[in-house]
């Protein structure tokens, strides 16, 4: 009973060829790769490290428990954390070992760790690569912070943290009422511009409207692109623009009700206007070019002095710092007025807390996780995060009397002027899949002659999707 | 010696079985299993849905286009790779015409052999990257430069929605063309050369010779060519991926598959759905392959 083909010819071409049709298929990018890590873990508590709670030690934290940091290295770096915080952390408790990892990929790194319920105890969760946050929260892993915003600062035992921050900072990170994540670093944006090319001009920053497309013609008329962003990647920072502009015209309600998927949100009239207005820019001053371009590529084309306005947050100069050149000064302006009766004043801004730090809930020291946070809005941890990387923090006041850069002073500037007229939206992080319609219709619209109906339609569309679908979780503000 | 043979069969065959079926049937059939489910990636036990993610494929736009992507991929990709190889493959072996009895190919067809296969060599991803610098929509790009001196204004590969499938085929058939020289050289090299020959002494011309002998006689050859690119034209991802406006863009315009199973599962966090789109794949990909060998069954010419 011979089980092996003993003529070999029956090895026929044709079954070889069946053979390698299989091994074909088998190497096929389908679904294999992704259940990798289902089944790992399950719900059972960790022990998780207390100590006892006292005036010295507000969280509970047990001194001798190591605590595990994860921080993303990207344009902010990671000194800030290996210099300032942990340094901080282990002078308070000595005998606690801090183990500080770095990942460019955060997802990629942490994931698995989440699912299989051995998570690091804090995560900087940033970049390109980083993890849902809202299905973190929606699936239990993230810890609620509540009680380390009520907990007194390290600086004044007299103050509670969350007093020591930017209105807002804590509702940022909110989700359903709860605050589950702290966004440390403050952002404000703008239209960028080199302020020594348009002072050699004799450019001034428009305020309203036509004279901001006055001054886009004589910029054209110098042989410059006035306006451009990347498409290729960066189509969020435009559509920033487009939403602030909305939100000027219309107020911030118009933002809320986009982040709260209410019906015909994305359609309302504000965002009709602001939509048109933009589309007459990239039609008229942009460049096509430019959708096919990375945003370091258009970053530095404006280092060369070849596009004149350019969106972006106040991360832009540290980013740009090597590619520079001398007489480069970086300033900001606020997105002009489109109409003369915006709800809200030309100065006004967006403005949010981002780069988001949590705390996982099934770590084995959430208190220290926690106790880590603290002594990042320290005045001290913020200050030296400020100096290290040019990015203010939601500390109050941690930068006075530092020496900041152009750029830095001109947002600083920007955000004094607006006063209390700054806003955010959350749809973005709340809901991946309408940041990435977002992105292809505003490519569309400044780039391959959309309307700005065509705009609103599409987004709508997609929001009601993501509002009818039922395994996603929904966020309000 | 027969009553030691099972042991010994089965010694052999213990660990690579193990090995396959942890690492590839378990996770094909944990994805079946996690379609059925809203799992997001984060936590332990995913929810059973039943066959709701399939129902919104059926009217997830982006899918489809996906879907009509592979499609174009399907019938351009191998089309365009086989004749290239083809006429390469004749070109440097049967070319040159016959030099003292022997069919040889065109002046310096050794070298050019080499030259052919380097983008084989190359990973995906350096392809990609190579790529995004000969599109460039600007002067600075290898192919707009070259436009630009003849003042020509600039064509926009990667960003025009009109051609972004094309550039990207384009790619796809420059990388695989030299595999596929390689393997029909060594088909024509199993063709005899007496046949050649009397065909030479007949009178054939270059093109009779090639449609006449060569084509017929490397149709096997020819047949696993069409299932390997069909299967290639099934994944695209990485070249997508790294080359493409927007990942996928502009505005969808070169998705694949593979992108959408990656941006749901590890963008959206909706590894349920992704791997719902996985299985449609898996399906789409074995009828392919099915439904090739079936069309393409024709009697092999014995020699």
């Amino acid at each position: 009973m011979s089980i092996t083909p003993e003529n070999p010819a029956d090895l026929s071409r044709r079954t070889v060829l069946r053979r390698a049709a299989a091994v074909g298929l088998l190497a096929t990018p389908a679904a294999g790769l992704l259940s990798g890590c289902v089944s790992g873990g399950d719900d059972e508590p960790t022990e998780q490290a207390a100590g006892e709670k006292s005036a010295e030690n507000p969280l509970g934290v047990k001194e001798d428990a190591p605590l595990e940091v994860v921080i993303f290295n990207g344009g902010l770096g990671t000194k800030y954390a290996t210099d300032v915080h942990v340094p901080s952390y282990k002078k308070k408790f000595p005998k606690a070992e801090v183990k500080f990892s770095q990942a460019e990929e955060i997802a990629t790194v942490l994931q698995p760790r989440f699912t299989s319920n051995t998570p690091p105890d804090m995560v900087n969760n940033a970049g390109s690569k980083l993890m849902d946050q809202g299905a973190l929260v929606q699936a239990g892993q993230v810890q609620d912070l509540t009680e380390l915003f009520d907990a007194p600062s390290l600086d004044n035992p007299g103050t509670k943290v969350k007093d020591t921050l930017i209105p807002g900072t804590v509702e940022q990170g909110t989700f359903n009422g709860k605050p589950y994540v702290l966004n440390y670093a403050f952002t404000v944006f703008g239209l960028w511009y080199d302020s020594a090319l348009f002072e050699k001009n004799g450019w001034t920053a428009p305020k309203t409207w036509a004279d901001f497309t006055a001054l886009c013609d004589k910029i054209k008329a110098a042989g410059i692109t006035p306006y451009s962003y990347a498409g290729a990647n960066a189509a969020y920072y435009q559509y920033l623009v487009i939403l602030t502009s909305a939100a000027k015209i219309g107020g911030p309600d118009v933002l809320k009700n986009i982040d709260n998927l209410e019906d015909g949100a994305w359609q309302a009239e504000p965002v009709k206007q602001a939509a048109a207005a933009w589309a007459e820019i990239g039609a008229k001053y942009g460049n096509k070019a430019h959708l096919g371009l990375k945003h370091t590529e258009v970053q530095l084309q404006q280092n060369q002095g070849k596009v004149a306005f350019y969106p972006s947050g106040s991360w832009l100069e540290n980013e740009q710092a090597k590619d520079t050149p001398p007489g480069f000064k970086y300033a900001v302006m606020p997105v002009p007025s489109v109409t003369t009766s915006d709800k809200l004043p030309q100065t006004a801004i967006y403005a949010a807390a981002g780069e988001m730090y949590f705390v996982a809930s099934k770590g084995k020291n959430p208190r220290g996780g926690m106790e880590y946070l603290r002594h990042m809005l320290s005045k001290e941890g913020a200050k030296g995060f400020t100096e290290l990387t040019k990015v203010l923090t939601v500390v109050k006041g941690a930068v006075d009397g530092l020496e900041i850069s152009p750029g830095l002073t001109s947002g600083n500037a920007m955000l004094s002027a607006a006063g209390s007229d700054y806003f955010a939206y959350r749809f973005d992080t709340w809901y991946k899949k309408l940041d990435d319609e977002a992105r292809a219709a505003t490519n569309e619209l400044m780039f391959n002659g959309g309307t700005a109906d065509k705009f609103c339609e599409r987004m709508q569309k997609v929001a009601d999707a993501v509002k009818k679908d039922s395994s996603i979780e929904k966020f309000k503000r | 010696m027969r009553h030691g043979r099972y042991p010994f069969i089965v010694g052999f065959l213990a660990v690579p079985v193990a090995i396959y079926v942890t690492f590839v049937i378990g996770p094909y059939a944990q994805a079946f299993y996690l379609a059925t489910t809203n799992w997001r990636g984060v936590s332990a036990n995913p929810k059973f849905i039943g066959l709701e993610n399939f129902e919104r494929l059926l009217s997830d736009d982006i899918f489809w286009k996906a879907v009509r992507h592979h499609g174009v991929l399907l019938l351009a990709m191998p089309l365009l790779t086989i004749v290239l190889a083809l006429f390469f493959a004749f070109m440097l072996n049967v070319g040159g015409g016959s030099r003292g009895g022997v069919m040889t190919g065109v002046w310096g067809s050794r070298f050019y052999r080499v030259v052919f296969f380097f983008p084989q060599v190359l990973a995906v991803v350096i392809v990609g990257v190579i790529f995004s610098r000969v599109y460039a929509p600007d002067d600075s790009g290898l192919l707009n430069g070259a436009l630009g001196l003849f003042g020509l204004d600039p064509v926009l590969f990667m960003a025009n929605p009109d051609i972004a499938l094309w550039s990207i085929i384009g790619v796809l058939v420059w990388q695989a063309v030299g595999f596929y020289v390689v393997l029909f050289s060594a088909g024509m090299a199993s063709v005899p050369k007496d046949i050649y020959e009397a065909a030479t002494i007949d009178g054939a011309g270059r093109s009779a010779m090639f449609f006449r002998i060569t084509l017929p006689l490397l149709w096997d050859t020819l047949q696993v060519a069409w299932v390997y690119l069909g299967i290639a034209a099934f994944d695209a991802f990485a070249i997508v991926q790294v080359l493409s406006v927007d990942q996928g863009g502009p505005d969808g315009a070169t998705t694949v598959l593979g992108m959408e199973i990656y941006r749901n599962a590890f963008s959206y966090s909706q590894f349920g759905y992704a791997s719902a789109m996985g299985v449609a794949l898996f399906f789409l990909t074995i009828t392919f392959a099915a439904l090739t060998l079936r069309v393409s069954r024709r009697d092999t010419i014995e020699l």
